[in-house]
């Protein structure tokens, strides 16, 4: 496994071949955690880092670890991260090669990655072309069933009327899923059980898709009741090479979005594990995917498996696949970025023990608020055995209203899921914050409650234990 | 007597649910704010006639700022 590791490790030293470019200066179009974790792959492989920041991300770890840092604009993402021609003005100042986005903000915009390439510089992801098919959730569907991929029961083309909402709700039978295709991170969609339901969630999420993702087209799915979420690491390069990194099972969420993810997936038989990682190979084959990319699906109890959505990007959850397969996802990225073949075939990825990941959030544990506020005290040892941190913060930092609220990645490894329990157990307890609220003690609860001992949860168990 | 309802934290402004002159209950949700990526109900603190509204959908708010006053 470590010779893998060296081995691509190795590949920065190769001269470049034809078809390769430099790159030798990477900006991080991203804050927090995310730009750190970046950071760090980039300067072990020689590569300079320009960071961006807003006024109010001045004092964050991540504007002190790059090369160089440059101010973007006022706290509000609007003023600042999501600001493309300015952050593409910086990257041109400082003449980088590549652009990383991170996750969220503009890593799936296909305008952004658009006029990044028109500028000669190297976005380091998929085409534009593919970030745009696949953030349009219809069009996304379509594609898939062209694939010979499964997808969840539902409307083939965008829903107009309320009409034919409730005429389709009526044939899959309720409850359904009401979604807005340029939906994502959980916003967006309503559980609708009762077409009385339906007629109240249609307009408020036409209206909200609107202003969230600036295109008020819905659709609807008929609704997987029990369900887990599971999602397929893919990657593919531009020499057509397209491989998977097995599965993360991410069921545990609030509010839609993920708290607590795993792999292997706890609830997969290998049969199942092995066709869904296929599946999504196949799919990301299909249209001709490149770099890091993320196949999410829906399971249901009988483990039939739909595809949700395709993620163009890095994900959050990412490190719990490195720590199995002992990938170095980010460097991958870079490799494929700069035109290499990718560094291993799929016989040669093999996943090995068990990893799962905490995210730590900055928010009531009850009732899931954000809680913004100073961190008066930050104890988030990062020299365990079998435990990874990703962070964003440090004591003194400021958790402002403006970002996501999370802090940091709590990512635990052991030979067996028992093991990672254990280890995730001993580091929760270890842990001390003060200042600002999180959901630490709902990990502790999580961690001892028999269900998850045993891997029998399903999306829905959070909002089940809280009403317990 | 006027009373004011005001922002439990900062955020934007993602929907206004009451118009002026509307009775509104304690408890009742009133405006959604979006924060930190989530949407936050402000639930009015008082019973009363909705007379003002100081905030547009898309205003960013701090926290304690007024969202709307009550009679």
């Amino acid at each position: 496994m470590q010779e893998n590791v060296d081995r691509c490790r190795n590949y920065r030293m190769y001269p470049l071949k034809k078809g390769e470019k430099a790159l030798k200066k990477v900006l991080i179009a991203n804050r927090g955690e995310i730009a750190s974790r970046i950071i760090k792959t980039c300067h072990e492989l020689g590569i300079e880092t320009v960071a961006i920041y807003s006024d109010a991300d001045q004092e964050l770890p991540f504007v002190k670890n790059a090369t160089v840092a440059h101010r973007i604009g006022e706290p509000q993402v609007s003023k600042s991260y999501l600001q493309m021609e300015k952050v593409i003005e910086i990257a041109e100042q400082e003449e980088v090669d590549a652009i990383h986005p991170g996750y969220g903000f503009l890593s799936e915009n296909p305008q952004f990655a658009q006029a990044v390439t028109d500028k000669g510089i190297v976005f380091i992801g998929p085409p534009p072309s593919i970030i745009s098919l696949m953030g349009d959730k219809v069009k996304a569907r379509q594609t898939m069933i062209k694939a010979g991929v499964p997808v969840v029961p539902g409307s083939e083309e965008g829903i107009h009327t309320i009409e034919e909402a409730c005429t389709l709700a009526t044939s899959y039978g309720y409850p359904v899923m009401l979604k807005a295709s340029g939906g994502g991170g959980g916003i967006g969609m309503v559980c609708c059980h009762s077409e009385d339901e339906l007629q109240k969630a249609f307009q408020t999420t036409k209206l909200r898709a609107k202003s969230y993702f600036g295109n008020d087209k819905v659709f609807i799915e008929k609704f997987i009741p029990n369900a887990r979420h599971i999602e397929v690491q893919v990657f593919g390069d531009h020499h057509g090479n397209i491989v998977h990194l097995f599965e993360r099972d991410c069921s545990i969420q609030r509010r839609n979005q993920k708290v607590v993810e795993e792999t292997p997936s706890p609830f997969l038989s290998s049969v199942t594990r092995e066709k869904i990682c296929q599946t999504a190979k196949k799919a990301a084959e299909y249209v001709g995917y490149t770099n890091a990319g993320t196949i999410e699906f829906i399971v249901d109890e009988e483990e039939n498996f739909y595809f949700l959505e395709m993620n163009t990007r890095l994900q959050v959850e990412h490190g719990i696949t490195e720590m199995i397969t002992d990938v170095d996802l980010v460097e991958w990225q870079l490799l494929v970025a700069r035109g290499e073949k990718l560094p291993m075939t799929q016989s040669e990825i093999n996943s090995f023990g068990h990893s799962i990941e905490f995210r730590l959030y900055a928010e009531d544990p009850i009732r899931f608020f954000p809680s913004p506020g100073k961190i008066e005290e930050f104890r988030l040892p990062s020299n365990i055995q079998n435990v990874r941190i990703d962070n964003g913060y440090e004591v003194g930092s400021i958790v402002t209203p403006f970002y996501d609220p999370m802090l940091a990645k709590i990512i635990v490894k052991g030979n067996t899921r028992q093991d990672a329990i254990q280890t995730a157990k001993n580091y929760l307890n270890e842990i001390v914050i003060k200042g600002i609220k999180t959901n630490i003690p709902l990990f502790i609860q999580i961690i001892n409650e028999e269900s998850f001992l045993h891997g029998e949860y399903t999306t829905n168990y959070l909002s089940l234990i809280n009403k317990r | 007597m006027m009373k004011e309802i005001t922002a439990s934290m900062a955020g934007t402004v993602l929907q206004v649910l009451v118009s002026e002159g509307d009775e509104i209950n304690e408890g009742q949700v009133v405006v959604m704010l979006e924060s930190m990526k989530m949407e936050i109900p402000i639930e009015s603190t008082e019973t009363g006639t909705v007379t003002s509204i100081k905030v547009n959908i898309g205003d960013f708010v701090n926290e304690e700022d007024v969202l709307l006053e009550l009679e």
